[in-house]
């Protein structure tokens, strides 16, 4: 198939310079480059008629303006206040509009012991770089590779136990459309254990495209906790993917939330490459307004005796649009496997809209595997509860939202993210403040 | 304080009430018996505002008010308070958010002067305490797991908070053992005063050994068929309803 006008157009773009090497590593990248600019300029461009973007139209990146690569910005540290989570005390990496920004970012020289940092440009060698997205290559993954300038490798060495937990604070701040290219590669080795928050954020009147891979490789016995937060305003444009491998005996523990950005899309992959392994990936989405959420997940349980456990839940408000589809991947080997999957929507207006399916491909024949996908509106038994104690309609709709909601957010691991997302989304249902206190006055107990 | 006049009312199309009188003065205690299917759980529904159960005759006034007027809500921040035969569970919503919105609600409706979140701590332990409900209950979902006899308790632990007028016990005591009958009822005789009311709705004349009425009804095929003092009660335990049939036509 031939590229369209407009993807040709962008190839041929400025995004995609070709790289001159000047090491053995960057050898590699140049290639890596090169090979990825010539798949996004090969691979046509979705239409409804490709199967996974069948419901997320791209008309917003139709014409092309958000192609032009995002200008170095700079921004007051005061400016970067409002983005701060109480308590999490987390070594903060700061990106803007895709650029690693290191006077706003923490010392890179005083980290935690058994962690480095380092750019993907200065790494010795690529380590595992583009290896787990790259089996599951999509076009934007292909751009973005194609045009990685900032990608930064993060490693925790055998052993560490790192408490701190690393932040890395996305912002997009560009004040036209622009794109935005983010890619963290997170290594952890065999029984070491650590925590990637990662924030995503914008400051007002921000018109960012954002294309954002990371990849998470958990080694032997290892643990990983990772939250992925969008919440950019809805001026800005989200497609990213996170890929995960998993290896033998290690756990992953994801939580994903989506309120922020116009269109968002996330390609959440999560591959078990050693027995014995779990992870988790649970989620959020509440798009309002004519917001667009698209979860694309896969577990590929291709080895046996590893367990995956996957709820998503969302609100859909207004005239706004979800899309979740949650595939389990059960190949041939991959015996004693149990792989759960549940995805529940309500929707609070009667022009949202929303697309499940869940995806069950099972090639071995002594698993468990349980997956349901649910659309609904707000518990009518449990409204009238509510209000035969004197709850006015409006309000028992928020408490009932926000239940719905929080009912996955008091089970994250991590007390100062709890804090931090608590009033953030009952902000959103809630535009009384009396309510919104006693939503978030939990902590008096 | 109440008066219940001719009422009729319709679920799904169904008669169920079919011209119930009843007037309560303040202070009173009525216990409403009678068969299964009588109608005594719609009275209950009707009386709190339930959506599907129409009232298509007859009146309610509360203290002079119109009560078939108002909405849900509105009744609860009046007084009416319905203790569930049912609690609903609302995962995700812990009970103390859910006591506060709803004490702040009817507070805010009876304009009296709103609790702080401290004033209102301690009064929510002391609501627990009463009813024999460990604190930590205050921090789970609304009835999330709770048991029966845990739900039950945690009804009355509300209306404590919420100070009702009139208290309708939609069989609290069913699926109760002894003890919990017993920290039920006390909970309930420790709001009982001159200007606060109560209709027990109940199968079993048990209850009322704890929570003596002062006034018994029998309701069958929707209608009250009989009233008498807590004795009736007895009567009733011993003789069963057979022998009322006759007077409900």
């Amino acid at each position: 198939m031939t590229s369209t006008p407009l993807h040709a157009a962008i190839a041929a773009g400025s995004t995609l310079n070709s790289r001159t090497a000047t090491s053995h590593a960057t050898t590699k990248i140049a290639d890596m480059q090169n090979a990825a600019a010539h798949a996004w300029a090969q691979t046509p461009w979705p239409t409804r008629t490709t199967e996974a973007w069948k419901y997320t139209p791209l008309k917003a990146l139709e014409k092309g303006e958000h192609f032009t690569p995002a200008a170095k910005n700079t921004l007051t540290s005061d400016a970067l206040k409002p983005f701060e989570i109480n308590r999490l005390e987390a070594l903060t990496l700061v990106f803007i509009d895709g650029h690693f920004c290191a006077e706003q970012s923490d010392d890179l020289t005083q980290l935690p012991t058994g962690m480095t940092i380092e750019h993907l440009s200065d790494a010795s060698d690529l380590g595992q770089f583009n290896k787990a997205a790259g089996e599951h290559a999509t076009l934007f993954g292909e751009l973005n590779t194609a045009s990685i300038d900032a990608a930064l490798v993060i490693s925790v060495a055998k052993n560490a136990q790192v408490i701190q937990p690393v932040r890395v604070l996305n912002i997009a701040s560009a004040n036209k459309p622009c794109l935005a290219n983010a890619r963290i590669l997170w290594q952890q080795a065999p029984h070491s254990k650590a925590t990637l928050v990662e924030h995503f954020v914008s400051t007002q009147g921000s018109h960012t495209f954002t294309n954002s891979i990371t990849e998470l490789f958990v080694g032997e016995n290892a643990e990983c906790e990772h939250y992925r937060l969008h919440l950019e305003d809805e001026a800005n444009l989200h497609i990213g993917g996170v890929y995960s491998h998993v290896h033998k005996h290690a756990r992953l523990n994801s939580f994903y939330l989506a309120m922020g950005a116009n269109l968002q899309r996330v390609d959440v992959v999560t591959q078990f490459e050693g027995e014995g392994a779990e992870a988790v990936n649970n989620g959020v989405y509440l798009p309002r307004n004519k917001q667009l959420v698209d979860f694309h997940t896969c577990i590929e349980h291709k080895v046996p005796h590893c367990n995956s456990h996957e709820t998503f839940r969302g609100i859909i408000g207004d005239s706004a649009r979800a899309v979740f589809n949650g595939r389990i991947h059960i190949h041939k080997d991959a015996q004693k496997t149990l792989a759960e999957l549940s995805n529940k929507n309500l929707l609070t207006s009667n022009k949202a809209e929303v697309n499940t399916k869940p995806e069950l491909e099972i090639y071995a024949d002594d698993v468990r595997c349980a997956h349901g996908a649910t659309i609904a509106e707000l518990d009518a038994l449990a409204m009238h509860y509510l209000r035969t104690r004197g709850i006015g309609q409006a309000e028992a709709q928020v408490m009932l939202s926000f239940g719905f909601i929080n009912e996955l957010i008091e089970q994250l691991n991590n007390a100062a993210i709890v804090e931090y997302l608590r009033p953030v989304i009952a902000q959103r249902f809630a535009n009384k403040s009396e309510l919104l206190d006693s939503l978030t006055n939990n902590a008096l107990i | 304080m109440l008066t219940i006049e001719n009422l009729q009312a319709n679920v799904s199309d169904k008669n169920i009430l079919k011209g119930l009188n009843l007037e309560i003065k303040p202070g009173e205690v009525h216990a409403i018996m009678g068969p299964n299917g009588a109608g005594k759980s719609t009275l209950g529904h009707v009386l709190a505002g339930r959506d599907g159960y129409e009232v298509s005759g007859g009146s309610v006034t509360l203290e002079g008010k119109d009560l078939l007027a108002l909405e849900c809500e509105e009744r609860a921040r009046e007084g009416i308070f319905l203790a569930f035969q049912y609690p609903v569970e609302i995962p995700g919503v812990s009970n103390m958010e859910f006591l506060k919105a709803s004490v702040d609600a009817v507070r805010k409706h009876r304009e009296l002067p709103a609790w702080d979140a401290v004033s209102f701590m301690k009064k929510a332990r002391e609501a627990c305490t009463a009813v024999n409900l460990d604190q930590q209950f205050l921090k789970r979902g609304v009835n999330e797991g709770f048991s029966g006899g845990e739900k039950k308790r945690n009804e009355i632990m509300q209306m404590m908070l919420l100070e009702p007028k009139l208290a309708i016990l939609d069989e609290t005591d069913s699926g109760l053992d002894i003890d919990a009958l017993q920290v039920v009822a006390n909970g309930v005789n420790a709001l009982r005063s001159p200007d606060r009311s109560f209709i027990v709705v109940t199968h079993y004349q048990r209850l009322l050994d704890f929570i003596v009425p002062d006034y018994v009804h029998v309701l069958a095929d929707g209608k009250i068929v009989k009233s008498g003092d807590k004795n009736l009660a007895l009567e009733l335990e011993e003789k069963g309803y057979g022998w009322l049939e006759g007077e409900s036509a």
